[in-house]
């Protein structure tokens, strides 16, 4: 280790805990259940709709929401439809215009 | 198998890449099949362009060797067959079935490169499922890939370095954070040395500490975790833990969870390379050999999917693997150049780490029977136990296709060990004797549409 690394070891002393600046980003709207979200382009639909909606799917075995859990799409459980019935995992997707999507399966909604 | 078809590296992280590295200089060309979009793997995980941020930023100490990382990838790339977006979901000799964007196709192979990392270790704590409540790694990646915070007052919850560190970033992001430790890393004198001779990657942890500290975050150490509450949305709002025989209950948003990592395993299982059970990191892991072959004929392990060691020996026994992989057919390769060395004494501070912060076997023991295991099955402790006890089997195949845990769609890589450290704890048996879950292709759900070709 060096002096300039070592010094920085030290430096916590002067750095405040600040706010995670988000740099103001391009958006994108996202059709979910037939509402529109606004999501930012580059983000996954996971987090997209952990912020918007709060939820992604409903649990197969009993009325519970999930919304995903590893987000490095090892658990699948936030995988969720497309309009035309189609599925798709949150946590690999990205937002993008024109995505339409569901968190119930096709045959559960009117 | 013919001499003609390529050498093929699952993983794009610090051991795939590094492995690369080492075939392309031989003159090799190499497929690289990543999952993500760009390479990285999870500790150099990259955000999209729109969302991206400054090395340092995003990597803190580790900006130098994020920034290294990058231009050894993107000076790869001319001389890579690399395949972005791209997961393997069955493997057999010779052959890798893939998917790519919805659309299936194989991958033949002379010789394999397994470079498959590590996710989070989890301990079912009772109302984990619901919204709001993602594993540790999860939770920094919403932060480092997306600029994103999972809630803005987080109970971390759990044990392990890794804990210290996405503490700390959340609450220089500006999180609310408690720190829950389940053990007491510092309780044994003996391992403070070992400990020390981690040098930088000790320093860090220190850091860390002492930051969180410094900032008057809650960090407790010997905390057991006893219960997630809910809102009336279903949604994570409050975290129950004792201390000390105190009970406590903390108001949060959300929760992350992380006991420890464990091996991404399955392509190896799939290939039929053995497998050992190592105590300290109390996990059935692949052998290999010290360069990193492993028994089954052509196949190579490397990074934390081989032994959880950290990124610095991924990358150094990702190069061990492609090296002895050039030795095999026939081909010069550079010296070791101390290599060897570096791992013997980054495994040394990793024992000390292991040793600091062990799986708190008896939080698995002590769950709740209303404790969802498998979230995919909805299989709680409580059915799992009722199982073993009628069935009088403790062998964990068999326990699964009795009470379905560990057949969802995850393949059990969330509750296998769990649902193992409960049958073991059971019978008092040795938890070797339980087993451990067969991977079964498909590694990763797809739809019969995909399969079919239609999409």
């Amino acid at each position: 280790m060096n002096w300039e690394r070592g010094m920085k070891m030290f430096a916590w002393l002067d750095t405040p805990a600040r706010s995670l600046e988000l740099r103001s980003t391009c958006r994108v709207d996202v059709l979910v259940d037939g509402k529109a979200i606004s999501a930012r382009l580059g983000e996954t639909v996971l987090t997209a709709l952990r912020i918007n909606v709060g939820h992604l799917h409903a649990f197969d075995f009993a009325p519970e929401a999930r919304a995903g859990f590893c987000q490095m799409s090892a658990c699948q459980d936030c995988w969720l439809w497309r309009l035309d019935g189609t599925r798709l995992r949150a946590c690999t997707s990205l937002v993008e215009t024109g995505l339409e999507l569901s968190t119930m399966p096709p045959e559960q909604r009117q | 198998m013919t001499g003609q078809e390529p050498i093929v590296i699952v993983g794009a992280g610090p051991a795939g890449i590094a492995a690369a590295g080492v075939l392309v200089a031989a003159g090799l060309r190499p497929v690289v099949i990543d999952q993500a979009g760009t390479g990285g793997g999870q500790i150099f995980r990259r955000p999209e362009p729109q969302l991206s941020r400054t090395l340092e930023d995003l990597y803190g100490f580790d900006a130098r060797r994020a920034r290294r990382f990058r231009d050894d990838f993107h000076r790869l790339l001319p001389n890579i067959d690399y395949r972005p977006r791209t997961e393997v979901w069955d493997a057999k000799p010779g052959v890798l079935h893939l998917v790519d964007n919805g659309v299936v196709g194989i991958q033949r192979w002379s010789r394999l490169i397994l470079a498959t990392g590590a996710m989070d270790r989890v301990i079912p704590i009772p109302g984990w499922t619901a919204p709001g409540v993602y594993s540790l790694g999860g939770a920094q990646i919403a932060l480092k890939a997306e600029a994103s915070l999972i809630g803005r007052k987080v109970v971390f919850s759990g044990t392990g370095p890794l804990l210290y560190l996405v503490s700390y970033q959340y609450a220089k992001a500006g999180a609310e954070v408690v720190l829950l430790e389940a053990g007491r890393p510092f309780s044994d004198p003996g391992n403070l040395l070992p400990l020390a001779s981690g040098g930088l990657g000790f320093a860090k942890g220190v850091y860390y500490m002492a930051w969180l500290r410094a900032h008057g975050v809650r960090l407790l150490t010997d905390s057991s975790p006893i219960e997630i509450t809910h809102d009336r949305h279903g949604r994570a709002a409050g975290f129950v833990f004792r201390r000390r025989g105190v009970v406590t209950r903390l108001p949060c948003d959300a929760v992350a969870i992380g006991f420890g990592l464990q091996a991404e395993t399955q392509i190896a299982d799939l290939l039929g390379v053995a497998f050992h059970f190592a105590d300290l990191q109390r996990q059935w892991l692949p052998v290999a050999d010290a360069e990193g072959r492993a028994s089954a004929e052509g196949v190579y392990l490397a990074g934390d999917g081989l032994s959880v060691r950290g990124s610095e020996v991924a990358a150094l026994s990702g190069e061990a693997a492609a090296m002895a992989l050039l030795k095999d057919i026939g081909r010069p390769r550079p010296a070791m150049f101390g290599r060897h060395r570096v791992i013997r004494r980054a495994d040394r501070f990793r024992h000390a780490l292991d040793r600091a912060f062990p799986f708190p076997v008896t939080a698995v023991c002590d769950l709740d029977d209303r404790a969802v295991v498998c979230r995919c099955e909805g299989v709680t402790a409580g059915a799992i136990r009722a199982t073993a006890s009628s069935s009088g089997e403790t062998e964990i195949n068999r326990i699964k296709s009795f009470c379905r845990v560990g057949m969802g769609r995850c393949q059990g890589r969330l509750c296998g060990p769990v649902a193992a450290e409960l049958l073991a704890g059971m019978a008092s048996e040795n938890i070797q004797s339980v087993g451990r879950l067969r991977s079964q292709a498909p590694l990763k759900p797809l739809p019969l549409a995909t399969l079919a070709g239609t999409r």
